[in-house]
């Protein structure tokens, strides 16, 4: 009985989530889709043929796997940030405060609203990917796991943002100044090995590296990185996030006085 | 009979070292409509937010229908409603969006959530708003839209923290009768609330917070009869320029000219009106019409909280 009303409560707030950001598709599903198709345009079509092949691929195909997740990084990190601070900053997060939702559900229903936005992202980016390049998919078990898996992680981070969030600039510094850098120096564009051995050591410590080597390797067959680890990293991240999350919302934290 | 809610030495210390509830005892008794007052900064608000998980409790005990929430805070909150006093939903979602939503997160389907949710719109007199986002209703829509959404789960306990502040007068008369209604079907009902004819003319027990205190719990009848004397405005007949001598002197009354047409007399409960309409006959003074100068609770509330900062009760 528990079972049956927990899981409809958690519809319902996956319900909402996906209704929230499909009403304003020209702002989370259109934005991203414009974004990467400049960045096919600019650096797979008119700068790649002048780089040549990166590791034993064409340029355009090297980046598209990257550029995919990256994407898919953004937007289920930015959903849940966004979202989850929204109802806090609206009060509307009372409503489920006040109801006999267990903190497990209403976690996870802000995690998977984020994470099929960034698979829905990741969808229609991958679309666009098909006119500019022939993908191909090495393996797709490895190429689909890793996807939803950063999804997953990365909804989870921003659920944290949103935790931790009490004003609208909270939501946007750590995207602005941690996520994107690092998204940029994970090898969306350049594999580490054309890094000096120094910086290639220092790119190991970016864990958004493993998910695009891993995610990369799905595609090509081909990755920096040894895919257990990649796995056993993102694994390893998503529950710990899930975990701390979790004793977050259990605490009240920024939610109850 | 069973007892909707219990609150045993309720404490709340913020951690700013305000102590907001001083250890404070009450209980609700099923198909009650109790009313809780007090001014800003009373508790009020600190209470309900504890009985609804809003606000970490420092100490005591609350149990709802039985239901210890330190034991099973879910179950509890299955049992009850809360409208607060802030507008608490999200403005772009639709009322029907908002109503059906909560159903939801009760554990109630969609289809029986929908035709629930249409229920209680349509009993607030909203249905015709149902598909409009909730930024465009009035303030007065937006209120009863939080007790249709607080209705949906069909709560034994329904708490309404201020549920008529800044709603006109026609509305808030709709939501007293609306309130009536449902509490004469069963459901037990504390109401917070500033406009203390509202608790008077609603609530069957009332208790009074000042500070963190219960400076009263009691049914409203005693509540009143506590009060010592009570002020009438008298509208006259005819002009009066000046209060007439006998009228000044008088010991058992105290009266006031307002202006030339209005007279106000404040007397005490055990003497009535009599011997002031004799005074007023003798001196022939034609009344057009009288009223209660204040509302009743009002006059006591004030006197409970002005005891309590004096430390006195003897105010006559």
């Amino acid at each position: 009985m528990n079972r049956e009303r927990h899981w409809i409560a958690f519809i319902t707030i996956l319900n909402k989530e996906v209704t929230r950001f499909m009403r304003i598709w020209q702002q989370t599903v259109f934005p991203p889709v414009i974004t990467t198709t400049l960045y096919f345009i600019i650096f797979g079509n008119l700068i790649g043929p002048r780089i040549g092949e990166m590791a034993g691929h064409s340029y355009m195909e090297f980046i598209v796997p990257g550029l995919i997740l990256m994407s898919v990084i953004n937007n289920s990190y930015s959903n849940v940030s966004s979202s989850f601070f929204g109802a806090k900053f609206q009060r509307s997060i009372e409503e489920l405060q006040v109801a006999p939702v267990p903190n497990s559900i209403v976690l996870l229903g802000y995690v998977c609203g984020g994470v099929l936005r960034g698979l829905l992202v990741g969808v229609v980016v991958t679309l666009v990917s098909l006119f500019f390049s022939d993908l191909s998919i090495h393996s797709f078990p490895v190429a689909g796991s890793i996807i939803l898996l950063t999804a997953l992680l990365f909804s989870l981070a921003g659920f944290l943002n949103g935790m931790f969030a009490t004003k609208f600039d909270d939501v946007t510094i750590i995207p602005n100044f941690i996520l994107t850098p690092l998204t940029y120096l994970g090898g969306v564009f350049y594999s580490i090995k054309l890094l000096p051995e120094f910086w290639q050591v220092v790119s190991h410590a970016n864990p958004i590296l493993y998910m695009i080597s891993g995610f990369r390797f799905g595609f090509l067959g081909t990755a920096d990185i040894d895919l257990i680890v990649s796995f056993v990293l993102i694994c390893l991240f998503c529950v710990i996030l899930f975990v701390v999350n979790l004793r977050l919302l259990d605490r009240g934290f920024n939610l109850r006085q | 009979m069973t007892e909707a809610l219990s609150i045993s030495n309720l404490r709340k210390v913020y951690d700013n070292g305000h102590v907001a509830l001083d250890g404070i005892s009450l209980s609700v008794d099923q198909g009650d409509f109790f009313g809780l007052i007090g001014k800003n900064g009373a508790g009020k608000s600190t209470t309900i937010g504890i009985i609804s998980s809003l606000i970490n409790k420092t100490s005591g005990s609350v149990r709802i229908f039985d239901i210890d929430i330190d034991e099973d805070f879910d179950l509890a909150k299955s049992r009850i409603g809360i409208v607060p006093q802030e507008i608490n939903f999200s403005i772009f979602e639709t009322p029907m969006q908002i109503v059906t939503n909560q159903a939801g997160y009760h554990g109630i389907r969609r289809k029986p959530a929908s035709q629930r949710a249409q229920h209680y719109l349509d009993m607030l007199g909203l249905s015709d708003k149902r598909d409009t986002p909730a930024r465009k209703l009035s303030g007065g829509m937006k209120r009863r839209l939080m007790i249709a959404r607080a209705l949906v789960s069909e709560p034994g306990l329904l708490i309404l923290d201020e549920p008529t502040a800044g709603v006109d007068i026609e509305i808030r008369r709709l939501m007293w009768e609306f309130l009536a209604e449902i509490n004469e079907k069963g459901t037990t009902i504390i109401l917070t609330t500033h406009y203390l004819e509202e608790a008077e003319s609603l609530c069957r027990n009332i208790a009074i917070l000042e500070r963190g205190e219960l400076m009263e719990n009691t049914d409203t009848k005693s509540l009143l009869s506590q009060l010592r004397q009570d002020t009438y405005v008298l509208d006259l007949a005819s002009p009066l320029t000046r209060l007439p001598e006998p009228l000044a002197d008088s010991v058992d009354q105290t009266w006031k000219l307002r202006n030339t047409m209005t007279l106000e007399v404040m007397v005490s409960k055990t003497q009535g009106m009599n011997t002031a309409f004799e005074l007023l006959s003798k001196n022939q003074i034609r009344v057009a019409s009288m009223r209660n100068k204040t509302n009743r609770l009002e006059q006591l509330f004030m006197e409970i909280t002005a005891e309590s900062q004096s430390g006195d009760r003897g105010i006559p």
